[in-house]
């Protein structure tokens, strides 16, 4: 499509390096705040939210001296576009692992962007599957509306309004080399 | 980081790994360990909803337990409703032909057939004709391409563990299969798989029991186990069929024992990290003595319990990517 690069505005910048830290900083702080006298525990979404996780552990240990135990959810095997058969199938990108029990536990799922709501739904399911949590929150850094389920963030950076053409670049150092969140709108119609 | 494996599923069926490319045989063995995970989950549900509300049929005209088993287990973890014919039991005893007792089955909505046959070639022949996914599961001594991904997958899992590399593939891997090859479909699907993936393979056994031009299938031939066995990482005894020493392919037993059989005696030209391999049901001290089945180098548990884990990725991908298309080629 040679008239697509014609017609895409530039990238907008949603987060700075330094916006993301605070976003996080602020969450932990929050996370905090919402389990006073309860321990709690962080999954991150594979890919970008296992080391979003890591950072708001990082953020609650040196808020409040405590570290709280990590794992990754990979939700691929609960996925509802996969069992429909709407998905190609491609080798897997990461795996599930954690190591706590989670009967009982206090939970925050924590992921980049809050879309559709269907990748949540499916890591919800794969929790059940391995017990019963007392709770389960969500942490995300960006929330671009285009909800298919009524699913919603307990711990948010931002909230913006996208169409379903846009991209949000969520790019962090540890993948990526860099850290911050990008708009990149698609091709305008019309 | 290295480049992942980008490439997709698209086959309606597995009949037989002559079939597939390395990226494919690589794709089901990196679609396994999830699901060996959640065979190994220590609370909660040890099941996954991927084929959830769909049929699969096993459909076995040959002895077999464990491979039918596996295939059973493999459907139940991920959450399928299985139902079993077995030759006792079928109408194949009654005179009824493949093709029909397959439409009948398929009358029922099946999703997958798994086929175990005498016949070489009784997997592709239902799968030009009929609308499930058929699964070979063994079919004459054409091929058993299930029972070689778990090969593979229990190979490469312990060269990866021995290297301390996430990344390692089999190149190079020196891999010695020693039997009845001629009469193994195991071993003729074990050769498609493991030289694909860079193994370089070398069979073993009596002259009576080697396939005439087997060294095109791209292997080493020799009838010297000594000399299969020196620098080999991977000894992989086959099953032998008493019932054929009527036929007189067979050397005497005892004469198998005293030129075949892998014993702490024969193994000691090869390195101590040698993995012991047999796909079952072992005829202790025939083909295989029983305190190296039992011993610390042997694996032929492990590939049980693969087994399970490389079926159902077979099972999801093959009736779950959206690649596939609905009707077509093999």
């Amino acid at each position: 499509m040679p008239d697509a690069a014609a017609n895409t505005p530039p990238a907008t910048v949603l987060m700075s390096a330094e916006a993301l830290a605070d976003t996080l900083r602020d969450v932990a702080r929050r996370i905090i705040t919402g389990h006073a006298g309860h321990e709690v525990v962080l999954l991150g979404i594979l890919r970008r939210g296992r080391p979003l996780a890591d950072r708001i552990a990082d953020a609650i240990e040196s808020m409040s001296g405590t570290r709280p135990k990590i794992g990754s959810l990979a939700t691929t095997l609960y996925r509802d576009d996969i069992r429909a058969g709407k998905a190609r199938l491609s080798a897997p990108q990461g795996q599930t692992h954690f190591d706590f029990d989670v009967d009982g536990a206090y939970i925050v799922l924590v992921d980049d962007v809050l879309y559709s709501g269907r990748t949540v739904r499916a890591a919800l399911d794969e929790i059940m599957d391995y017990g019963r949590p007392a709770r389960i929150q969500l942490a995300c850094l960006i929330d671009r509306g285009l909800r298919e389920l009524p699913i919603q963030a307990d711990y948010l950076g931002l909230a913006i309004s996208t169409q379903p053409r846009d991209h949000i670049a969520v790019r962090l150092a540890e993948l990526d080399g860099e850290d911050a969140v990008l708009l990149e709108p698609g091709p305008a119609v019309g | 980081m290295a480049v992942a494996n980008a490439v997709e599923w698209t086959r309606r069926h597995l009949i037989g790994l002559e079939d597939l490319s390395r990226e494919e045989i690589e794709l089901v063995l990196d679609t396994a360990p999830q699901f060996l995970a959640v065979q190994q989950r220590e609370s909660g549900i040890k099941k996954v909803p991927l084929l959830q509300g769909r049929l699969v049929v096993n459909l076995f005209l040959e002895p077999s337990t464990r491979t039918r088993v596996s295939f059973e287990l493999a459907a139940k973890r991920l959450s399928a409703d299985t139902l079993t014919f077995t030759s006792a039991n079928s109408s194949a005893v009654k005179g009824e032909s493949l093709h029909d007792t397959l439409a009948n089955i398929e009358a029922m909505h099946s999703d997958i057939v798994i086929i175990r046959s005498g016949f070489a070639g009784a997997a592709a022949i239902l799968a030009r004709r009929h609308r499930s996914h058929i699964i070979n599961a063994g079919d004459g001594a054409h091929e058993h391409p299930t029972q070689a991904l778990l090969d593979a997958f229990t190979i490469r899992q312990h060269v990866r563990a021995r290297r301390d590399d996430p990344e390692a593939t089999l190149d190079g891997l020196r891999v010695a299969i020693i039997g009845d090859i001629a009469n193994s479909r195991v071993a003729r699907s074990n050769i498609w798989g493991l030289t694909k993936l860079g193994a370089h393979v070398t069979v073993c056994g009596p002259r009576t029991m080697m396939p005439p031009h087997i060294e095109r299938m791209g292997v080493e031939v020799t009838s010297d186990l000594r000399e299969a066995l020196v620098g080999a990482d991977v000894v992989y005894a086959l099953r032998i069929q008493l019932e054929r020493q009527a036929t007189g392919a067979f050397p005497s037993l005892r004469e198998y024992i005293r030129l075949f059989r892998v014993d702490n005696d024969s193994l000691k030209v090869a390195p101590r990290h040698a993995l012991i391999m047999h796909p079952g049901p072992i005829n202790r001290d025939i083909e295989l003595a029983a305190d190296v089945a039992d011993g610390p180098r042997s694996v032929i548990l492990e590939q049980v319990s693969n087994g399970v884990a490389v079926r159902m990725a077979v099972m999801h991908l093959l009736a779950n990517s959206a690649s596939v298309a609905p009707e077509g080629p093999l």
